[in-house]
């Protein structure tokens, strides 16, 4: 009797495998001949910042990220309950009203504590 | 397929809702109370939900006895006896904790005036001579004590990894808080939210491998599929290991335990109190609920790790804590020894194992609770004569006892309760958790565990002839600060209950053992 | 069954010292001007009413003189559930006669002796606790409660021995009673398992009738275990070395604790303990061996000793291998055990008053080398210590010739090889403690005065001397010095005459029939005498004839062994404390070098950030990491191993 996460097994093995021999091969194969350009950090093709490589972001930065997922994670949430929002109904809204409500309340403490203020 | 609305049993979910609401309008209140009174309305506000949600427990407590244990929220949560008796243990020792946390020992909090401030930076110094205080503290407690009471009672593989995370988030934060050695408490909060991700990720690995073994998250369905065990019980043993993996972390249990000390040291006293005892018993009960409920067929696969681990914890907890120089560091190794001796309980798989467990916790956490309250207040003084940080070091405590003996004492009667002498709570906890493992046959656990006991009592013993026959060294004075009165009024409950519990333990053991029937 | 109102009270033996100890423990200062004449009425108050029901139960027939009195439910856990309950009987009210009487008259001296101390107060909290402690220990009726107030004795002992904790060497002795009794109480903790484990009760009633059809192998075990119980609390061999060093604690204490009362509750457990014993005729065996090793051990100790507390502890470790050796022997044996140990505590603790009263007047000289001919100024004194000495060499008509000679005569009742050994034993222990117990009193009372009056003495001999001022002990000390004395005379007769203290505890020992030794009583007793006589002549010649030189002579090899106790702190030392601290050293080497060197290798290759908050943090929580991880592959390799 074969076991029905055999397939699985294999390929995930398979697929750790091929990375492995991936990075191996370039490893062993590929020349290493290395200049300023090529360790240079990549940022999309553009002219890497002095700051990026080595020094830090502001701290404001992190604040702008975090606030951005939270609402990211929001519309993860609201996407699957406006699809299903007829057969859920009422205790769906009410679900989500609540949700929504909650999110706001750290977002009130964000903009009453100044996190939203740039300078 | 038609959806249908579970039902929400409101009156039943109080206590939960109770706390976690407390913390949300606890948000609201940082963002728009003035600061002069931002303070003492969180104090209040933590307080009362917490007393408040005990209430509830109690009267859960006296529903349930009535009409039955009953699902909640489609079966997502349960409320049964063994989860209200966890959830009133916990918020016994959150209250505790609380007033611990609230008091301004000295004349200020054991908190970083400005959290995200660089440690000796400017910003940091300013923030300190404005005297700003960061009260989010209550809040993140009170998000914690929410986990912490999900936890128990968690009847889906889902609910319990989400609890799991509501109670630790709020804890990485607060370990990195301490007013003083703010890097240390920088790195403790650093460390234990790696190694806490990095717990996590197993237990959400083993919880894959078991709904793929089962095909649902529910207790109920995992335990029904666990006897049906055929060709894919590597899938299942391979999760439950995982997850028990991400429990026995929590509890601090040897090989998961690296980083008790170093968190316990680095976060502010109060918190690493309340820390040690909610947490443990949060998580033990979980543990227990998930191998007594779940798994339980799975005993004699699962009998080598856990005898293994509880062999492990024992030794390494006490070996360890007797060659600790610190104050709290020995403390955390105790506690991690201390999660030995309740795995004793747990292994039992009897009945009498779950009280004994739940009552161990208790009197572990009231005396946990206890002692870093008084660890607070001893402090070091610099060469000005400035009172500064707490004197952890061992020597610093030297000669207490004749200066303040009052502290001394409850200070030695929260050592001999871990100790287990006689007469203190600590002695009937481990006395019935030592029975109950006999009872189930694990008896040469217990003859490791008296022996580590008695090597136990010798760390205990040195702190208190430390503190009564020798003399202080001159150069590491230390003194005590005074009390709000908060924590001395904690320290005193903790300590009446170590002897109570000791002498008249009977009408609380019989409480517990009436907290032995699960539901899935 | 007749009305017994006041064997009811029972509790009220152990409450009242008990509130006393509380009292004066959370009444601080307050209580400092009465506090010490609380303690006294309180002991008084648990003597007398143990007065009453020793007379009320004398009034029963004997079968219904055992009473076994509920008080609450302690420790219900499942099927386990632990009662506490007074078991009071003949042996338990022999005990609280002893305890109390005793202990009221150390009292009494202490209000006295401790009358300088500036806490003395406390002190009397801690004797009250320990009376009440050491009630709960012999009144218990399962091995739970006798348990608790074991680890109470212990506790008060610890507390008093380091009583004058100012002292670094009294400290550390306390802390040495402390652990050494912890061994002790590890055996009776694995003894309670064991019992719970086969019988699954531990209290005295159902453990003793269910002993009989109990594997020998677990009784064994269990014997063994109340043994090793025994030689803690009790210092004998091999756990004896901290007696010596616990008369750091003021001298009432070592009359108190290490002579009369806490010392002996190990011969009252094996005693108590008879049904198991019975069962597993090896633990006997191995009790009456290590008996008959410790009295000689003492005994040797002793004759080389030059302070007169030490002295005193050696014997009663000896005397207390008497006991032991006793009831070693079994059913005829414990009857005698328990007389030995009732007259012992009246002759012990009235040399122990004795020599306090010494040091009291010797400004708390303890070298026997500084004293002599003290009889003159301390008269007194010298009659009661005269006449404890006459009851331990067991010169009759004193007490402990009544006592001790009937263990020698047991000693030599069996079979076998057994009598042969033990026998001899006894009668050399009784030879050798006439000839330290002489020497103690002919280097106090008799010969030369090692000291002089005062200063401008004309005899330039005597120019290195101390200057002393012996004088006599106020009347709280002598009185109870001479309370005591007239125990140690007539103690022994008036129990022994008509056997009249064996009958008194046959309703718990049992009834047992004459044995006659291998060798003839009267031969016995005549050689017993005889060598008694030999050894304290010995020392008369040696102490009392002739000078005693004032500092120690290098003596034999022996001597030198004995001043050292026999090597018995460099031989727990080599066995027990360097392994075990060896042990805690290579786990905490491996800890930082295992630990903490994967942390820095690991580190080091993240120098280029720079600062060492980096390296430290990266490098241990990296090393934590995989340790977690090797401890989930590990786990998971465990319990798949038993699928595989």
């Amino acid at each position: 009797m074969t076991n029905p996460y055999v397939p699985l097994l294999v390929m995930g093995l398979l697929a750790f495998v091929m990375g492995l021999a991936g990075l191996l091969s370039s490893a062993v194969i590929g020349p290493k001949r290395y200049n300023k350009i090529k360790v240079d950090a990549y940022e999309c093709g553009i002219q890497p910042s002095p700051h990026a490589a080595s020094g830090r972001f502001p701290v404001k930065y992190y604040i702008v990220a975090m606030t951005f997922i939270i609402f990211d994670i929001e519309v993860v949430f609201l996407y699957p309950w406006a699809v299903a929002f007829t057969e859920l109904a009422t205790f769906g809204l009410i679900a989500m009203i609540a949700f929504l409500l909650l999110i706001t309340v750290p977002f009130v403490y964000e903009w009453r504590r100044g996190g939203l203020d740039w300078d | 397929m038609t959806f249908v609305p579970p039902s929400i049993d409101w009156a039943a979910l109080a206590p939960i809702v109770i706390v976690l609401g407390a913390a949300v309008v606890g948000v609201l209140i940082e963002a728009f109370v003035k600061d002069a009174v931002r303070r003492m309305v969180q104090v209040i506000l933590a307080v009362v939900a917490l007393g408040a949600a005990l209430v509830t427990v109690a009267w859960r407590w006296t529903v349930v006895q009535a009409q039955g244990p009953a699902e909640l929220v489609g079966g997502a949560i349960v409320e049964d006896t063994p989860a209200l008796m966890a959830q009133g243990v916990v918020l016994i020792c959150a209250f505790l904790g609380m007033l611990v946390i609230a008091d301004r020992v000295g004349g200020e909090d054991g908190f970083t005036p400005v959290a995200a401030g660089a440690p000796g930076s400017t910003y940091e110094a300013q923030a300190r001579r404005l005297g700003l205080v960061q009260t989010e503290v209550y809040p993140l407690v009170l998000f914690s004590v929410g986990g912490m009471l999900v936890f128990p009672a968690a009847s889906d593989l889902l609910t319990l990894f989400i609890a799991l995370e509501v109670l630790s988030l709020p804890l990485y934060l607060l370990a990195g808080l301490a007013r003083r050695r703010r890097l240390l408490s920088q790195e403790a909060s650093l460390k234990y939210f790696l190694l806490g991700a990095f717990s996590s990720a197993f237990f959400l690995m083993g919880l894959a491998l078991l709904y793929g073994y089962s095909g649902s998250v529910r207790f109920a369905d995992l335990a029904a599929a666990v006897p049906a065990m055929v060709g894919m019980d590597v899938v299942l043993l391979a999760g439950v290991v995982l997850v028990l993996v991400g429990l026995l972390f929590k509890v601090g249990a040897v090989p998961f335990h690296s980083w008790v000390p170093d968190v316990y040291q680095g976060s502010p006293t109060s918190i690493t109190g309340f820390m040690a005892a909610c947490t443990k018993i949060a998580a033990f009960a979980a543990l227990v609920r998930f191998l007594y409920a779940v798994v339980p067929g799975l005993t004699w696969d699962l009998s080598p790790l856990l005898w293994t681990i509880a062999i492990l914890t024992m030794i390494v907890g006490t070996v360890l804590a007797i060659v600790q120089t610190d104050i709290k560091r020995m403390l955390a190794y105790s506690s991690v020894a201390h999660a030995g001796f309740v795995l004793l309980g747990v292994i039992a798989l009897t009945s009498s194992g779950i009280s004994s467990v739940m009552f161990y916790l208790l009197v572990y956490g009231v005396a946990t609770v206890g002692a870093f309250g008084l660890v607070t207040l001893v402090r070091e003084r610099d060469a000005e004569g400035n009172v500064t940080g707490e004197a952890t070091r061992v020597e610093q405590w030297a000669g207490l006892g004749r200066r303040h003996p009052v502290l001394a004492v409850c200070f030695t009667l929260f050592l001999l309760s871990f100790a287990g002498i006689p007469l203190t709570a600590g002695f009937v906890g481990k006395f019935t958790v030592f029975a109950a493992a006999v009872e189930g046959g694990a008896w040469p656990l217990v003859v490791i565990a008296v022996l580590a006991s008695a090597a136990a009592a010798f760390f205990y013993v040195r702190m208190i002839v430390l503190m009564f026959f020798t003399d202080p060294d001159q150069d590491a004075g230390s003194t005590v600060v005074r009390t709000e009165g908060t924590t001395a009024i904690a320290v005193a409950v903790c300590a009446v209950a170590t002897v109570v519990l000791g002498v008249v333990p009977t009408p609380i053991l019989s409480l517990t053992s009436e907290a032995t029937k699960f539901m899935l | 069954m007749q009305d017994t109102p006041l064997t009811n009270l029972a509790w009220l033996l152990i409450a009242i010292p008990l509130a006393s100890a509380a009292v004066l423990l959370v009444g601080g200062r307050r209580t400092n001007a009465w506090g010490h004449w609380l303690g006294v009425v309180a002991a008084a108050a648990a003597a007398l009413l143990g007065i009453g029901i020793l007379i009320e139960m004398l009034g029963l027939p004997e079968a219904e003189r055992i009473h076994d009195l509920h008080l609450f439910s302690w420790i219900p856990a499942g099927d386990l559930s632990v009662d506490a309950g007074l078991l009071v009987d003949p042996l338990s009210m022999t005990f609280v006669l002893l305890i109390t009487f005793v202990g009221a008259l150390i009292h009494v001296y202490s209000v006295a002796y401790m009358e300088h101390d500036e806490n003395r107060r406390r002190f009397f909290a801690y004797l009250n606790l320990f009376v009440a402690a050491m009630l709960v220990l012999v009144l218990a009726d399962s091995y739970a409660l006798l348990f608790v107030g074991w680890e109470g004795v212990g506790l008060a002992s610890y507390l008093l021995i380091g009583f004058w904790n100012q002292r670094t060497e009294y400290a550390v002795a306390a802390k040495k009673a402390f652990v050494m009794n912890r061994v002790g109480d590890m055996g009776m903790l694995i003894a309670m398992m064991l019992m719970f484990a086969s019988i699954g009760a531990v209290d005295f009633e159902t453990v003793f009738a269910a002993a009989e059809g109990t594997n020998e192998g677990i009784l064994t075990a269990t014997g063994l275990m109340l043994v090793l119980a025994a030689c803690g609390k009790s210092a004998q061999f091999p756990l004896q070395a901290w007696l010596g060093d616990a008369m750091a604690g003021p001298t009432p204490v070592s009359a108190l604790i290490h002579a009369a009362t806490m010392v002996t509750a190990g011969v009252y457990l094996i005693v108590r303990s008879a049904p198991v014993f019975e069962g597993a005729p090896t633990a006997q065996l191995v009790a009456a061996i290590i008996g008959a090793i410790t009295l000689l051990f003492g005994a040797i100790v002793g004759c080389a000793k030059d302070d007169i507390k030490k002295t005193l502890a050696a014997s009663t470790m000896s005397q207390i291998g008497y006991m032991v050796l006793a009831a070693g022997l079994g059913p005829i044996g414990y009857a005698f055990a328990i007389f030995h140990l009732v007259t012992h505590g009246f002759f012990k603790a009235g040399m122990f008053l004795g020599a306090g009263s010494v040091m009291h007047g010797m400004g708390d000289e303890v070298n026997m080398r500084r004293f002599g001919a003290l009889r003159r100024s301390m008269q007194i004194t010298w009659i009661t210590f005269g006449a404890g000495w006459l009851a331990i060499l067991g010169i009759p008509p004193f007490s402990g010739f009544w006592s001790k000679d009937k263990i020698i005569e047991a000693a030599f009742v069996g079979e076998g090889w057994q009598p042969w050994v033990f026998g001899p034993i006894a009668l050399l222990g009784a030879g050798i403690t006439a000839f330290y117990m002489s020497r103690l009193f002919f280097m106090t009372f008799h010969g030369k005065a090692r000291w002089k009056e005062s200063e401008d003495s004309a005899n330039e001999s005597d120019k290195d001397l101390p200057v002393q001022h012996p004088h006599e002990s106020p009347l709280l000390m002598t009185v109870p010095m001479i309370v005591l004395a007239v125990g140690s005379v007539a103690l022994g007769g008036l129990l022994a005459i008509g056997d009249t203290f064996t009958h008194w505890l046959e309703p718990v020992t049992g009834h047992v029939e004459h044995h006659d030794p291998v060798i003839a009583i009267p031969v016995l007793i005549g050689a017993t005498i005889a060598i008694v006589l030999a050894g304290a002549f010995i020392a008369w010649r040696q102490y009392a004839a002739s000078a005693v030189p004032v500092t120690p002579p290098e003596g034999s090899v022996l001597t030198r062994a004995a001043r050292v106790d026999l090597y018995q702190d460099a031989v727990n030392e080599a066995v027990f404390a360097t392994p075990g601290a060896r042990v805690t050293e290579v786990l905490t080497e491996a800890d930082t070098t295992v630990v903490d060197g994967a942390a820095r290798g690991l580190g080091s290759g993240a120098v280029g950030l720079g600062t060492w908050w980096g390296r430290l943090q990266t490098g241990f929580v990296r090393s934590y990491a995989s340790i977690m991880v090797v401890g989930v592959v590990l786990a998971v390799v465990v319990v798949l191993a038993t699928r595989v």
